[in-house]
C-alpha cells in the first residue's frame, strides 16, 4: 500500500517535470486578459532575439491569496499584482528583493488605473463628484474596504478626495467617508462581485470601479446600460511587478525572468496596455491613446497616506478608521 | 406482502405531500441543471463547442480525470481494505478507526487544504525537506491527488462496512476451513459477495472527486492549463465574465453527473436482484420474519 502511494507520487512528479523553458506568472485576479495578450508578445519577441522558446504560465485569483500560495511554495518567477502591500509581504519573507520597487521604472509599476464612477444611462440621480456620493439617497455599491485590493483603493480614493479639500481635517475626511459608508447598502466580495451586483442584480446608484473595469463592463454588458463619470479628483493605482528571487535563483530563469518583466515597459507592452484600457506610462502611447483616456488629476497613497504599510495600518486593520466607522454606521 | 403498511392518510394528504416533493425537486434539481444547458447554450451548438475545445478547458477535463484515476485504486484499496477489517475481524482500536475514517466527512474542505499547506508547504513541516530535494506535491499535482484522497477516503469503506457485516463471516470461515488459502478466500469468496457494494462506492468517489472544489482550491495553485481543474475551471471562466465557457465546463460536469446517475441506478437494481435471488435460494427458516426481500410492491 505504501509502495503503490509512493510509486504513484513519483510518477506524478515525474508527469509535472517538463524541459523546456517556462515562466510562472502568479497574478491577480482581473489582470488574465491583460496577460493573455501580453504572453505572445513577449515569446514572440524574446524567440526574434534570442531563438530561444520560452513556456509562459499564468496563475490569476485574489490577489492576497496569490502571495500566500507564493510564499507557500507556488514557484513564481515573476509575481504581477495590483498592490504594492502584497509584494511587500513577499520582500519581508526573503522572497523578494527588498528593493523591488526601485529594480524598475515608475515605482516597478509598467502601467496605472485610477478609480471612477458607473452611474446608470442618462446619470438619473446627477452624481457628478465624489460630495454627491455622500448625499442621502444616494446608493452606493463597492467592494469590501477591507479584505478586497479594489475596496481598498475605493475607500482610500473618497478620502483622500476629502482629506485634499482646502481647510479639510482628519474629521471633516472621516464625516465623509462615514457618509458614503452609510450609503452602502452592502460590501461586495471582490470588484467582480460589485459589477456583477450594480449591472446584473441592478442594485445601487453608483458603482465605485477601476476604470479598466468599465470597458470590460461595456464588452459584457452593452455601452447602452451606464455611463463613466470621472470625478475632478482620484487616486492613481500602481499595478507594480515583481521578481521572485528565490525562484528564479532556483530555476535559473533570472534573465528571462528579467525580460520579461523589462518588456512591458516598451512600445508593444505599453499598446498592449492601452489596448486593455490601464493607462501606459510611456507619455507617446498614452498621447496615442488620449481619446480612451480622459485627463484626470491623480494622487498617490503615497503622497496622501504615506506609503501603504502606513495606509494598511490606519485604515484597514483591526480597529483601523474603517472598523471604527463601520461600526458606527 | 407480509410487509406492507396500509395507507392511513387521506388521499389529499398523499397528494399534498407528492406535490411538495415534487415541487421541491423541481425547483432545486431540474431547473438549475436545465438552466446550465440552456445557459452553455444561449449562443447556439457553435459557440458551445468551441468553448469545449479551448485548449485550457481540454486541459481542465484532462487533470481532472487524471485525479479521478490516480485516486481511485487508492480508495478501492484503502476501503475495500478497512471494511474487511472493520467487518470481520475484531481488534483493538476498532471503533477508534471506524470513527477516524468519517474524518473527511467531518473536515471542512478548505480546512484540509489548509492542512496539507501545512504539512507540505515551503513554511509547512516537511517544505524545507521537499524543497531541499526539488519533490513539487502542493501546488502541483500530487497535492491535488493527495486532497482529493483525503475527501473521498470515506465513501467506498463506507459503503462495504454495513454490507459485509450483514454479510457475516460464516462463508469465509467455511472457505477457510475447506482449505481456501487468504487470497483464495478474498478472491472467491468475499469479492464476489461485495462486488456490486463495491461498484456503488466507487461511482459515489468518483462523482466526488471529479466535483472536488474546496480543498483542490487551496493546493491548486490555478496555472492556467497545469493545475486547474474543471470546477476550478468554471469559476474563473465565470468571473472573467465568460458565461458560456463557464457554463459550457459545468455542463461537462453535468454530463458526468447524470452518467453517474444512471451507473447508480443500474448497481442498485443490480444489487436488489442479487439480495432477492440470495433470499430465495435460502431455506424457508432462515427466510422468515424480517428477512423479506425489499421489494416495492406498493403499486397505488
Amino acid at each position: 500500500m505504501k509502495r503503490t502511494l509512493f510509486t504513484a507520487a513519483l510518477a506524478l512528479a515525474a508527469f509535472g517535470a517538463q524541459a523546456q523553458t517556462s515562466l510562472l506568472n502568479v497574478s491577480y485576479d482581473v489582470a488574465r486578459d491583460f496577460y493573455k495578450d501580453y504572453n505572445p508578445l513577449f515569446a514572440a519577441a524574446w524567440k526574434a532575439k534570442t531563438g530561444e522558446t520560452l513556456e509562459l504560465k499564468q496563475s490569476h485569483a485574489g490577489s492576497t491569496k496569490q502571495v500566500r500560495a507564493v510564499a507557500d511554495g507556488l514557484e513564481a518567477d515573476v509575481v504581477t499584482m495590483n498592490q504594492a502591500t502584497d509584494i511587500q509581504f513577499l520582500a519581508d519573507k526573503g522572497l523578494v528583493a527588498g528593493d523591488w520597487a526601485k529594480k524598475f521604472p515608475n515605482n516597478a509599476s509598467p502601467y496605472t488605473s485610477t478609480m471612477v464612477f458607473i452611474v446608470r444611462k442618462g446619470n438619473p440621480k446627477q452624481i457628478r463628484n465624489w460630495p454627491d456620493l455622500a448625499k442621502s439617497g444616494i446608493s452606493v455599491i463597492l467592494p469590501h474596504p477591507k479584505n478586497t485590493g479594489n475596496g481598498r483603493y475605493s475607500y482610500l480614493a473618497a478620502w483622500g478626495w476629502a482629506q485634499r479639500q482646502p481647510g479639510a481635517t482628519e474629521a471633516s475626511a472621516k464625516g465623509y467617508v462615514a457618509a458614503l459608508l452609510r450609503n452602502a447598502p452592502l460590501f461586495a466580495s471582490g470588484g467582480r462581485d460589485a459589477t456583477t451586483t450594480f449591472m446584473q442584480r441592478r442594485l445601487g446608484d453608483v458603482l465605485l470601479t477601476f476604470e479598466s473595469e468599465a470597458e470590460l463592463i461595456a464588452k459584457e454588458f452593452g455601452r447602452g446600460e451606464f455611463e463613466v463619470v470621472y470625478p475632478s479628483e482620484s487616486i492613481l493605482a500602481e499595478f507594480p511587478v515583481a521578481l521572485v528571487d528565490k525562484t528564479v535563483d532556483k530555476r535559473n530563469t533570472r534573465k528571462q525572468a528579467q525580460a520579461y518583466l523589462e518588456y512591458l515597459w516598451s512600445p508593444a507592452g505599453q499598446e498592449n496596455a492601452a489596448q486593455n484600457y490601464l493607462r501606459p506610462r510611456d507619455p507617446v502611447v498614452l498621447k496615442k491613446y488620449a481619446a480612451q483616456f480622459p485627463v484626470i488629476k491623480t494622487f498617490t497613497v503615497d503622497e496622501v497616506f504615506g506609503g501603504w504599510t502606513k495606509a494598511a495600518t490606519t485604515h484597514f486593520k483591526d480597529g483601523g478608521s474603517f472598523d471604527q466607522l463601520y461600526v458606527n454606521k | 406482502m407480509s410487509g406492507r403498511i396500509a395507507n392511513t392518510e387521506s388521499r389529499g394528504v398523499r397528494w399534498l405531500l407528492c406535490g411538495i416533493a415534487f415541487i421541491f425537486l423541481f425547483l432545486f434539481l431540474v431547473l438549475p441543471l436545465a438552466a446550465v444547458f440552456s445557459e452553455a447554450l444561449a449562443k447556439g451548438w457553435g459557440a458551445y463547442l468551441e468553448a469545449l475545445k479551448e485548449p485550457d478547458t481540454l486541459k481542465a477535463a484532462q487533470l481532472t480525470i487524471l485525479i479521478a484515476m490516480a485516486v481511485l485504486p487508492l480508495n478501492i484499496a484503502f476501503g475495500v481494505a478497512t471494511a474487511w477489517a472493520i467487518a470481520k475481524f475484531d481488534f483493538r482500536g476498532k471503533s477508534l478507526l471506524t470513527t477516524l475514517i468519517d474524518l473527511p466527512f467531518a473536515v471542512s474542505p478548505v480546512v484540509a487544504g489548509l492542512l496539507f499547506i501545512l504539512i507540505f508547504g515551503a513554511q509547512g513541516w516537511f517544505g524545507p525537506w521537499l524543497a531541499a530535494r526539488d519533490i513539487k506535491i502542493i501546488f502541483a499535482v500530487p497535492g491535488m491527488v493527495i486532497a482529493t484522497l483525503f475527501i473521498t477516503v470515506p465513501y467506498i469503506a463506507r459503503e462495504l462496512i454495513p454490507l459485509m457485516q450483514a454479510q457475516g463471516r460464516e462463508e469465509e470461515e467455511a472457505a477457510v476451513s475447506l482449505g481456501a488459502s487468504g487470497f483464495q478466500m478474498f478472491w472467491r469468496v468475499t469479492l464476489p459477495n461485495i462486488k456490486w457494494g463495491l461498484l456503488y462506492g466507487v461511482i459515489l468517489a468518483n462523482a466526488r472527486a471529479m466535483g472536488e472544489f474546496g480543498a483542490v482550491s487551496v493546493v491548486s495553485g490555478h496555472i492556467r492549463g497545469e493545475t486547474n481543474t474543471l470546477p476550478l475551471h468554471v469559476e474563473i471562466l465565470y468571473n472573467e465574465y465568460n458565461a458560456i465557457g463557464a457554463f459550457a465546463a459545468a455542463s461537462i460536469l453535468a454530463l458526468l453527473a447524470l452518467v453517474t446517475l444512471v451507473a447508480k441506478t443500474f448497481v442498485e437494481w443490480r444489487m436488489r436482484r442479487e439480495t432477492e435471488v440470495l433470499l430465495a435460494a435460502l431455506p424457508p427458516e432462515r427466510n422468515a420474519g424480517g428477512a423479506t426481500p425489499r421489494i416495492n410492491g406498493n403499486q397505488t
